[in-house]
């Protein structure tokens, strides 16, 4: 049987990295007496599958993982005994069951939101300035960023991958983006690649960057239809 | 949210920023200023190395457990962060609840090896707490130091307060109430000191002075005042069931080295291997028992999540109950996936049997301990391992299916020849011919064996029968290596042979700190100051900025660690009373020089002196 469980990420454990997130779960599983299914082979490992690892440094209310157990009871009851094993500020928000024939979260994910403050005394310019910079930033027909691989250099244009761009009377700036594995944007390019626009200085310090959720594309005929992993 | 100590700006540049936040599973958090008496515990080495050692649970566990105690932990910041602290006047913090650690009563630092020293100066340095304790003032935290290091002390005399020698479970609860009372009633450091040095268990080395000879040898070690005892009585457990041990382990986020749950079966050991200082002083013997370890491992992994537990002890084999417990162990952890780790087991084949049970026999390897290359040695050090044993062993491994070999030796052992050195190869080679004495269709693997031999360097240790003895010189060493490393390349089976051998300069320090005394606190201070730290780590280790700081301070290394001691001697560790007489010890000499083996604890008592603590081997029916 497989199980969706949406979590939170908040406070000191945005310094832990996506490895020892998933040793983290791993324990936490065990813990709270979930009847985990195992991989087959010598060395087996329970089967889980992140949606999106999440850089460090950045929190989130909206990361997903999908498992695989070989019996459940009730989901309530099996939120609660994982919600208790918990480290302070790690949040489990959802669990839910997915149709057997259901995609993994990994291969669903198709965008995500984000949203982003300024550090105090970092904004770069005042709130109305910084409204009308994004919207002329959306306003471009192209966006051309040079991306590095390992390989090649190439130009890409990320203005695409940007479905939505705002900006808060507060001065924090929310965004939706593409993500997953055909195409996945980065917050923080968005970011470098507006600053280099506006000639201001890039620094990544400046930005505390929440993921606020992600999505799967349910839309047909190259119409997106964005929903909640949490809905699907 | 709690706050840390490191802003934002810091963790993000530092390596592995998830050593400082604490934040893990069952670590305790406690509102400090409610708490009268306020422990820092520290282990000086990187995170990773200290959240893997069980003693800093057991003693975090127990402290925490009273109401009137908040125990926190303290690990060595790496360099990256060392730099920036210094730099940016950071104050070393503790991980739970993230305030200075110069705010907390005691400071305790356990030492393991004496590789760590210069990380004992550092988290002093850090922390804000004068380095040297004659300087410290009514207000600094009581450093106090415990662990293996402790039964020769005096190279760090000058920085700790306290020593407490033996196992933690013991007196600290009298600690901390005395602590508590003289809070209360209000007084001078030195007079709470006073009431510590009464504490059966801890010397406080201010209170004790020494001369020497013109040779630079003891003269006289005494009190230096009438109401502290002339002797330091180790501490033991009896009963190793009334004591409390974790139930809920810390679980680290990020990897450790010991990533498991560890399960202490017993202490002590009964084999009297003549090198082995844990062997001599964790005596007596002590099961735990099996009801006890059952209930313990079925509570940790519940408790801890964690997917393998291991035993720990210095010879599983030796445990009376190992059967049934593995049995128990193998039962209750596959059916949860859980891994077991079973180190230190005799190779035979019960052990086979259980190995084959619990990993992957093509990837695993075997590992012998014969110590040394012939019988003839391996009767000076009392290592009970035959050559017939390590054969069978590993005739019937190979039927088992392994053909990987590990083999460990020591190299500059008391008498040993160079046809001891060369023995070394021949007992390796002696292994791979047993393998490739099986006709090729039934080998395992690939058909071929693999024999690793390392070896490191001997270092005496106090409280041995080699206490006396001198060790080796660097050039003694190299020359050894060289010898064993040209006889492997003769060896017919040269191809199917790999040996790996230790780091010499390491070794001679390590062997001036373990012997050493009072007079080398001012050079391990020279040598922080020059820039020495994490001598351990082998990107950090700088031999030359400690010769440099030995010759600043115009003090011989070559004394304390070439030369062989007179047996009337008086030793800078003799104020200890670690259970085993001078005399057993001095008996056990002279047999090791004749290449006597003594018989085990359980075969035969031989007097050692341990059986006055009534309890564990020395009284089995």
């Amino acid at each position: 049987m497989k199980l969706r469980i949406r979590f939170g990420k908040h406070g000191v454990v945005k310094f832990i990295g996506h490895l020892d997130m998933m040793r983290y779960f791993q324990k936490a599983f065990r813990r709270a007496g979930f009847d985990m299914a195992y991989s087959k082979g010598f060395h087996p490992h329970q089967l889980i599958t992140f949606a999106s690892p999440l850089g460090v440094g950045l929190e989130s209310s909206g990361e997903y993982m999908d498992i695989e157990v070989v019996s459940a009871g009730d989901l309530d009851e099996m939120k609660a005994a994982l919600a208790a094993q918990m480290a302070e500020g790690v949040e489990i928000l959802s669990i839910h069951a997915l149709d057997e024939n259901a995609g993994n979260a990994m291969s669903l994910v198709a965008g995500a939101d984000y949203k982003i403050a300024f550090r105090e005394d970092m904004m770069p310019m005042p709130v109305s300035d910084l409204k009308a910079a994004m919207a002329d930033f959306m306003a471009r027909p192209e966006i051309q960023v040079l991306k590095k691989t390992k390989k090649s250099e190439r130009i890409v244009d990320i203005r695409p991958l940007i479905y939505d761009l705002s900006v808060t009377d507060q001065g924090e700036i929310l965004m939706q983006v593409s993500a997953g594995s055909a195409a996945n944007l980065k917050p923080e390019l968005v970011l470098e690649t507006f600053c280099r626009l506006n000639d201001l200085p890039a620094d990544p310090y400046a930005w505390l960057i929440s993921r606020l959720d992600m999505y799967t594309d349910l839309g047909k005929d190259g119409e997106r239809r964005l929903v909640s992993l949490e809905k699907c | 949210m709690r706050k840390l100590a490191l802003s934002d700006k810091i963790l993000l540049q530092v390596e592995k920023p998830t050593r400082y936040l604490g934040n893990e599973i069952n670590a305790v958090y406690k509102d400090p200023d409610r708490y009268p008496v306020r422990f820092a515990m520290a282990f000086p080495d990187v995170y990773e190395i200290g959240m893997s050692y069980l003693g800093i649970q057991i003693i975090y566990d127990m402290l925490n457990r009273r109401e009137d105690v908040c125990c926190e932990r303290v690990y060595s910041p790496w360099m990256d962060l060392d730099r920036i602290m210094h730099k940016e006047n950071i104050p070393l913090f503790t991980l739970e609840s993230q305030r200075p650690v110069r705010e907390c009563d005691f400071l305790g630092i356990t030492l393991q090896y004496e590789m760590c020293y210069t990380n004992v100066l550092q988290l002093l340095d850090l922390s804000g707490i004068p380095m040297l304790a004659a300087d410290r003032k009514d207000g600094d935290p009581i450093v106090i130091g415990g662990g293996p290091c402790v039964y020769n002390p005096e190279p760090l005399a000058d920085f700790f307060d306290i020593f407490y020698i033996g196992e933690g479970e013991t007196v600290y609860d009298k600690l901390m109430d005395a602590y508590k009372a003289h809070k209360a009633a209000g007084g001078s450091r030195e007079a709470f000191l006073l009431k510590a040095a009464q504490i059966p268990g801890l010397y406080v080395p201010a209170f004790y002075d020494v001369t020497y000879h013109e040779d630079g040898t003891i003269a006289s070690f005494k009190p230096n005042r009438p109401d502290v005892p002339e002797r330091i009585e180790k501490q033991v457990v009896q009963d190793l069931a009334t004591v409390s041990y974790p139930e809920k382990p810390l679980v680290p986020f990020i990897k450790v080295t010991q990533d498991r749950v560890v399960l202490e079966i017993q202490r002590g050991c009964i084999r009297g291997c003549r090198f082995c200082q844990a062997g001599m002083v964790y005596r007596p013997n002590r099961e735990r028992d099996l009801d006890y370890l059952k209930a313990h491992a079925m509570a940790g992994l519940n408790a801890t999540g964690h997917d393998e537990i291991s035993l720990s002890s210095l010879s599983s084999s030796d445990y009376s109950r190992l059967e049934e417990l593995t049995e128990f162990l193998l039962e209750t952890c596959q059916a949860r996936q859980v891994n077991i780790s079973l180190p230190s087991l005799r190779i035979d084949a019960f052990s086979l049997d259980v190995m084959s049970k619990v990993q992957d026999v093509r990837k695993s390897s075997l590992t012998f301990a014969p110590e040394a290359g012939t019988q003839r040695m391996r009767n000076v050090i009392n290592k009970g391992l035959t050559e017939e044993d390590i054969l069978g062993g590993a005739a019937q491994a190979f039927a088992g299916g392994w053909n990987r070999v590990k083999l460990y030796f020591m190299l500059g052992l008391p008498t040993e020849t160079e046809e001891d050195v060369k023995g070394i190869a021949h007992l390796a080679d002696q292994i791979a011919r047993v393998f490739y004495s099986i006709p090729k269709s039934e080998r395992p693997g690939n058909g071929r064996v693999d024999i690793v031999a390392s070896t490191s360097f001997f270092v005496p240790k106090p409280f041995t029968p080699f206490q006396w003895t001198r060790q080796c010189t660097s050039e003694e060493f190299t020359a050894r290596q060289k010898v064993l490393s040209r006889e492997m390349k003769d060896m017919i089976n040269h191809k199917s042979l790999r040996y790996n051998w230790h780091e010499f300069d390491l070794t001679r320090l390590e062997g001036i700190f373990a012997r050493g005394d009072r007079r080398l606190g001012p050079v391990l201070l020279e040598a922080y100051r020059l820039g020495c730290i994490y001598d351990a780590w082998s990107e950090y280790f700088r031999y030359d900025l400690w010769l440099q700081a030995f010759e600043n301070c115009g003090v011989d290394g070559d004394f304390f660690v070439h030369r062989e001691r007179d047996l009337d001697e008086i030793l800078p560790w003799d104020f200890i009373d670690a259970g085993v007489t001078k005399d057993f010890l001095k008996r056990e000499y002279a047999r090791a020089k004749e290449g006597l083996v003594t018989p085990n604890c359980r075969q035969g008592c031989s007097g050692c002196g341990c059986r006055k603590y009534d309890g564990g081997v020395c009284y089995e029916a």
